[in-house]
């Protein structure tokens, strides 16, 4: 039986592993090659590394720590951020990525994710939704924000979740902003949503704040992967105890 | 020496990444004539069959690495690499592949969620020494959208639930080949790879060209 996935997510900058609070507030919790090979020998079953920098240098920096990491961790790596081509992509995957993850780069110019499954696969290319509710009647809507949550687009999360699906997307990393930094649990509703909407997995993010809110995002939220940070990497909970808390509830989990 | 097909596979430099790691210094090559001194060749694969066999086309390579095996090289196909050793496969419509195990390659039911992408356990049906130190049910990592169905069942080394059986492991005799990546799962998948190295170096038929 296929199992869950736990993913220790690491926002780089400038080298480094940062994550703030609802998309502000930077804080440095430590080396990206270091951690990684931490969350590897603790279990973690994937990573995800989004590169914050929006300069060529941090871009540079960006595939050395890459090439690194792959060295280091035999587990599948996802990288994201500031990735608007397929040579953009190419360089991720050269490197040692096995995925490459567009959010902004998609909605600007959507053909991308077409161009990008033919040329790499569609399992190479996951579509990162950072979605935000907005206030309606009684069936909850949510909004595609780009720019690391800076502006809103209009556009609404469930449709674009199917359209990037029909274009060629392996797999969505869907982000709740209403949740993300507040450690107060996942978007349930959302998550299921999208991922009943969809045929392939859905890595729910962002809320993460005690292993309940994990099982809840797998079970309720019929995610197929969870994504956290901050209660990893400040040590609230190892993956280790995620995982065994997890399959004593009853999820497949590879421990 | 160990030989890993450069074919602009995808995934190339992961599977350079575990035979390094495991202190071999593995030649990439797209040589025919490098392959057949080989002790070992690793085909690796990520992305469409299709369009690995149109890059094995271009270099020339489908009818070597097709020699290879029925000379009894040691050779091991990872995901794609092991889908393109059948008959043909349904991805794309109707392609044919290099035909050296008889089968085809069939689109995973939409019952559940294409690709299979994760971790899932590899039941070991037959003890193989490429199984050495891997518990039964250990869990791999796949990626994919495509499943393999060979004719002859008694090549299933390894098979894998997601809604139906999916062989996961193909071996006949010195040919070994993976639908997970080994290269992405972690110690076991480590294991594998020296497993199917040490067993390619003691019954290499180069034995006698033992160059790392």
């Amino acid at each position: 039986m296929l199992t869950k996935r736990i993913i220790p997510c690491l926002d780089v900058k400038g080298g480094r592993v940062v994550k703030g609070t609802s998309f502000v507030q930077l804080r440095d919790a430590g080396d990206p090659v270091e951690l990684s090979s931490f969350y590897y020998r603790e279990g973690a079953d994937e990573l995800v590394f989004l590169d914050i920098t929006a300069t060529p240098e941090g871009r540079d920096t960006m595939v050395d720590v890459v090439e690194r990491i792959s060295e280091e961790v035999f587990m599948p790596l996802t990288v994201g951020g500031g990735l608007h081509s397929i040579a953009d992509m190419r360089r991720m995957l050269m490197a040692g990525a096995d995925k490459v993850s567009i959010n902004t780069a998609a909605v600007l110019n959507s053909s991308l994710i077409g161009e990008s499954a033919d040329k790499f696969g569609n399992q190479c290319i996951v579509v990162a939704i950072d979605a935000k509710r907005v206030e309606s009647g009684n069936q909850p809507q949510w909004e595609v924000y780009i720019y690391s949550g800076q502006e809103s687009t209009g556009i609404d999360a469930l449709d674009w979740a199917k359209q990037v699906v029909k274009l060629g997307a392996g797999e969505l990393l869907l982000t709740s902003m209403d949740a993300d930094g507040h450690r107060a649990g996942y978007d349930i509703e959302l998550t299921r949503a999208v991922s009943e909407a969809v045929s392939v997995p859905v890595i729910a993010s962002g809320g993460a704040g005690t292993l309940e809110d994990l099982y809840q995002a797998l079970v309720s939220g019929r995610a197929d992967a969870v994504l956290a940070a901050s209660i990893f990497h400040y040590g609230v909970y190892s993956i280790r105890e995620t995982k065994e808390y997890l399959a004593k509830r009853g999820i497949p989990i590879r421990v | 020496m160990i030989a890993i097909v450069d074919y602009g596979a995808g995934n190339l430099r992961s599977v350079v990444n575990a035979i390094t790691r495991l202190g071999y210094q593995p030649k990439i090559t797209s040589s025919p004539g490098e392959l057949f001194h080989a002790q070992a060749v690793i085909l690796p694969g990520v992305g469409a069959a299709p369009d690995t066999m149109t890059s094995l086309k271009k270099l020339g390579l489908t009818r070597p690495i097709g020699q290879l095996i029925a000379e009894g090289h040691p050779f091991l196909g990872v995901c794609i690499g092991l889908q393109v050793l059948f008959i043909g496969t349904e991805e794309g419509g109707w392609h044919e592949c290099l035909g050296i195990i008889p089968g085809r390659v069939k689109k995973l039911p939409s019952k559940f969620k294409v690709p299979h992408m994760g971790w899932n356990q590899v039941k070991q049906r037959i003890s193989h020494p490429v199984f050495e130190g891997i518990p039964d049910e250990a869990n791999f990592y796949f990626v994919h959208s495509y499943y393999v169905e060979p004719d002859d069942k008694s090549l299933v080394a390894g098979e894998t639930d997601y809604g139906i059986p999916i062989c996961s492991v193909i071996t006949r005799g010195k040919l070994v080949a993976t639908q997970f990546h080994p290269e992405k799962s972690g110690e076991f998948g480590l294991r594998l790879y020296d497993n199917f190295i040490k067993l390619a170096l003691a019954t290499s038929i180069r034995g006698n060209n033992i160059k790392c």
